[in-house]
């Protein structure tokens, strides 16, 4: 194996980057853009040489990469990385959008009075700690981050959003969250207190599995209604469309691209391996609300006036289908479900960074400040259809596949459930067309001709940072075998513990011809 | 012939403290005016200091400071908690001592010297006008000696006159604002008035608690508990009333009612001084009264407490949502803290560790807290009023980034003491199977969040009025209190680790 600390400096890097971006003076914008640029750059290097070093075989460690160092040793708390299959697909989502929305965000703050060097440093922090949630296998260690992850977020939607009621999303965003954390606190105390004393991931894991029953139940809830709010699954869901809508376009995709993704990777690493039969005994409730919150997050979003709020419910609706996916508990619907996060990541990632060229255009991301804009913009008009539609899941694009396999794997488990959810592929098609049809088709709104930004198109940075994303989602679209391979021992592993038989996960091949 | 034995040096850290009050007062007779101040604050500084240091050389002590003829008397009981929380105090008090040194807010300091004088007379108008009210050094030394003897009372009587020495000169400190005169006098009266009740009420306990166990030693009422055949409603009314005094002291709800007026009026350094120091003497003989004197009662007093817990955690923390004075924010916050650390005194022997931990943290953090308020200046008064605080980032980035820690501190955001001290207090309400409480516990920190992260959105999120407050910096003292505050608040957050080995040695009550 790597001999190098790959996973501590995957940390310990954008924090670096981000006191010396933070050292840079307000007047020096440029440089301390390019600064942070350079070090999640070097983030995406170092991300690259662990995808690299990853061992993809059957009989692999579930764990790899792993490293530990004592921090707090009354608590059993240690500074211990580790980096299985799904998380490495986080890692590669988040060190790969981190630096699109970046340059994303390079002239956001050109025309307001904010700092510069402290939005990029926050970006740098808000990295360092999202990566740090993917890649910790101690409980308590996640904790730490999860929680710290809240304040450079919050100070992102609150200091640097748009909308009057960016300290109100703000708020809202970080007491939900909040909430939610510490009803973690309390399982994660009690799995401590329940277990002697030990918060290691693996030994956990390795360990007996926890009696089912009462107490079980009640620390996987404590656990899972803190992803819930995180991710957000319905009915949790409410700060999402408000912090969506009010935090900057690129930090929009960073929120709901990568740290939703935290919710539902942590229901597969902490709540299905630690408390099976609570999971067991949950799942059809979940499965429950998940549909819920498919059929009636697309619905809502139809209604939306404003295009980020409108995207953030789309995404409220594609948690749904990772939530089916995840307590379906069948290989090729878990499968599914983790593709979906990835290939959420890029679709909606990328509807956010167009939306945000849009409203900077514009000065507004009403609906209704918009009508017939393709004329001037064609080349935007046409990437931003092109990112709808691989939110709907159009075959040919990234997440066609993933929600097959969830429904595919959803129909196994209950024909039902999978039926409804089917119907949130036809809402789908119509919040998308029809957003696109409102925005960019039908009649000119004669105001468009009077902002003069209305009529450059993409710009060759704007065309830089939307290319990777554009091959990346057309070309997982067609050959996704290496993801499925990264994460099906991880996949395997974790089901184990609350299936009976494994079936087989489905070859991509069969699948998307 | 009588033969008694006395440990000198586990006497030494109180003796220091009161010798070089009564030095103090000395001083304020013989030494002119011009050169008061130095000497006053460089004795007080020294003889905590002193203190603090006699206090770590007697570490790992574990005995009576009296005997009779071999025999142990357990009137001072210096023992692992007894110490911690006496070096706690020590350490808590130099650095509140340096606040009120601090001269360069308000010239002439922040007190008059005669709090009696009729507020806004001619004498008070004159009196406002003279620098220097250094009596307040040996004031605060006796406070500070009362409170280290609050924590190793090992019975009744000497936990009484400890009591009362800490909280005379306090009474007296509060009425010394020099600004906003009247509403300093009224804080010094209420406290005067609902510490007099309180006092009454601990001797009336006393009493019932002796015609109980026949003892006030608080190991020999933890005997009677067990085997005493008085009747028991003299244990329950005795326990109720010494509760009572000793939970208003810790600002308790229903105990509560003054915290906020008197930390209001109070002068900023004085209030910093009473929700640092006071609150680890009042919870440290909290924990000694019911973990040495009433363990065996347990079943007798647990429900009550229960609630008075719950109440204090939830009440603090709505009446905070609604505060518009920072200082107000704060007295509710401490009052909800008081109720976290309820859990501590409940879970009994296995939470004493974390308990103290959590007193320590909280105390450097809720000092710079006040620290930085007495800084905010609107003129010649204190800006307390939160609209006030509006876009403070912008022209005051340095001290709004150290408000902000201290914020999310409070709030208990990882990375700061104020999780670390959470956690293990939590940790252990959990372990001794208090689950309701600390259920409670969280859902109020989720509720006390709001307002502290108010003040954060007022900080960063909000522009400043044009006639915005300034920041009165530097000020040497004042400065030095705010960076040892973050300093610790940060270091308890990042590597607690060696306070909780300290801690988890120093948990075991003598006579436990």
């Amino acid at each position: 194996m790597n001999e190098l600390p790959l996973l501590s400096a995957l940390i310990a890097v954008p924090l670096i980057g981000a006191i010396i971006v933070a050292s840079v003076r307000r007047e020096q914008a440029d440089t301390a853009k390019w600064i942070a640029l350079a070090f999640s750059g070097a983030v995406a290097v170092i991300t690259a040489l662990i995808a690299i070093g990853f061992d993809y075989g059957e009989g692999a460690d579930w764990l790899q990469f792993t490293e530990s160092y004592t921090w707090i040793d009354a608590w059993d708390l240690n500074l211990s990385w580790g980096i299985d299959g799904i998380a490495l697909l986080m890692v590669v989502l988040t060190a790969g959008l981190t630096p699109i929305a970046m340059l994303a965000a390079w002239r956001d703050l050109d025309s307001v009075k904010r700092s510069v060097p402290a939005f990029f440093a926050l970006i740098l922090t808000l990295e360092a700690a999202m990566l740090a949630t993917f890649v910790s296998s101690n409980v308590l260690l996640f904790y730490f981050f999860f929680e710290a992850m809240l304040v450079p977020m919050y100070f992102l939607i609150g200091s640097y959003g748009t909308g009057t009621r960016r300290q109100y999303a703000a708020v809202k965003f970080f007491l939900y969250s909040l909430l939610g954390g510490l009803l973690m606190l309390v399982a994660v105390i009690g799995l401590w207190v329940a277990n002697g004393g030990i918060f290691d991931w693996q030994t956990l894991v390795e360990a007996e599995p926890m009696e089912a029953g009462t107490l079980q139940n009640w620390l996987f809830l404590g656990f899972f209604i803190a992803f819930a709010i995180k991710a957000p699954f319905f009915p949790f869901h409410t700060w999402l469309p408000d912090a969506g809508g009010a935090a900057p376009a690129a930090v929009a995709a960073l929120l709901v691209g990568v740290m939703d993704k935290i919710g539902t990777f942590a229901i597969l690493r902490y709540c299905v391996p630690l408390f099976p039969d609570a999971t067991q005994t949950f799942a059809p409730w979940i499965i429950g609300m998940s549909v819920i919150g498919v059929i009636y997050a697309a619905l809502v979003a139809i209604g939306q006036t404003d295009l980020k709020r409108l995207v953030a419910y789309t995404s409220i609706a594609h948690f749904g289908f990772i939530g089916v996916g995840i307590f379906a508990f069948t290989s090729s619907s878990a499968t599914g479900a983790i593709l979906y996060m990835f290939n959420h990541g890029l679709a909606t990632g990328l509807l956010f960074i167009v939306v945000g060229m849009l409203a900077l255009r514009r000065g507004s991301s009403s609906i209704g400040d918009y009508g017939g804009a393709a004329k001037t913009l064609p080349l935007l008009a046409g990437i931003f259809l092109f990112a709808g539609l691989a939110s709907l899941s159009l075959p040919g694009t990234a997440p066609f596949i993933s929600e097959f396999l969830v429904l595919l794997g959803a129909f196994t488990t209950s024909e039902p459930v999978a039926v409804v959810a089917t119907l949130g592929i036809i809402l789908a098609a119509a919040y998308v067309l029809w957003m696109y049809q409102r925005t960019m088709q039908g009649n000119r709104n004669p105001e468009l001709d009077d902002v003069p930004a209305m009529k450059r198109d993409l710009t060759v940075r704007e065309k830089a940072l939307i290319a990777p994303l554009v091959i990346a989602i057309l070309g997982f679209g067609f050959y996704p075998q290496p993801l499925i391979d990264a994460i099906t021992p991880a996949v395997d592993n974790t089901l184990q513990f609350v299936q009976d038989e494994p079936d087989q996960a489905p070859a991509a091949g069969e699948t998307n011809e | 012939m009588s033969e008694m034995s006395i440990d000198w040096a586990g006497l030494a850290p109180m003796i220091i403290v009161f010798a070089s009050a009564f030095a103090g007062l000395l001083i304020e007779a013989s030494v002119p005016k011009a050169r008061r101040l130095v000497v006053q604050v460089g004795l007080a500084v020294l003889a905590l200091a002193a203190a603090f240091i006699a206090v770590v050389l007697n570490a790992g002590k574990s005995a009576t400071a009296f005997a009779l003829e071999g025999t142990d008397i357990g009137s001072v009981a210096l023992d692992g908690p007894g110490l911690f929380l006496q070096g706690t105090i020590a350490l808590l008090s130099v650095v509140a001592v340096l606040l009120l040194a601090e001269q360069r807010t308000t010239r002439g300091g922040d007190f008059v010297s005669e709090a009696a004088v009729v507020a806004d007379s001619a004498a008070d108008i004159a009196q406002r006008r003279e620098s220097g009210a250094t009596e307040i050094f040996p004031l605060t030394l006796f406070a500070v000696g009362g409170m280290m003897m609050f924590v190793v009372a090992g019975d009744l009587l000497t936990m009484f006159v400890a009591l009362e020495m800490l909280s005379l000169p306090l009474y007296l400190l509060c009425g010394l604002a020099k600004r906003r005169r009247l509403i300093s006098q009224e804080a010094a009266l209420k406290y005067f008035l609902l510490g007099a009740f309180a006092s009454a009420f601990f001797v009336y306990g006393m009493a019932m608690l002796y015609g109980f166990a026949g003892t006030i030693s608080l190991t020999g009422i933890n005997a009677a508990g067990i085997n005493s055949n008085e009747p028991r409603i003299l244990l329950y009314i005795g326990v109720g009333m010494i509760a009572v005094a000793m939970l208003f002291k810790a600002a308790a709800v229903p105990f509560h009612m003054w915290t906020p007026d008197v930390y209001t009026g109070a002068p900023t350094p004085v209030t910093a001084l009473m929700a640092a120091c006071v609150k680890v003497a009042a919870f440290g003989a909290l924990l000694r009264v019911f973990n040495v004197g009433l363990q065996s009662s347990a079943w007798d007093w647990h429900t009550i407490l229960v609630v008075i817990a719950i109440a204090t955690m939830i009440g603090g923390a709505i009446f905070a949502v609604t505060q518009r004075n920072i200082k107000r924010l704060l007295a509710y916050s401490s009052i909800a803290n008081a109720g976290y650390l309820l859990i501590g005194v409940i879970s009994l022997g296995d939470a004493v560790g974390q308990t103290m931990f959590y007193l320590a943290a909280y105390g450097f953090t809720v000092i710079a807290a006040f620290a930085v308020v007495s800084l905010v200046r609107d003129g010649d008064d204190e800006a307390t009023d939160l609209s006030r605080w509006a876009g403070l980032g912008k022209n005051s980035t340095g001290t709004a980034v150290i408000f902000t820690v201290l914020m999310l501190a409070l709030a208990g955001i990882p990375f700061t003491s104020g999780f670390t001290a959470k956690f293990s207090l939590f940790s252990a309400g959990l372990e001794a199977g208090e689950i309701g409480l600390v259920v409670v516990g969280v859902v109020s920190s989720a509720i006390l969040a709001f307002p502290y992260l108010r003040v954060v959105v007022l900080l960063w999120l909000n522009e400043p009025a044009p006639d915005a407050p300034t920041v009165n910096l530097p000020s040497p003292m004042a400065g030095t209190v705010v960076a040892a505050g973050v300093l610790a608040t940060v270091l308890l957050g990042v590597a607690p680790g060696f306070l909780l080995d300290i801690v988890s040695e120093a948990s075991t009550f003598l006579g436990t």
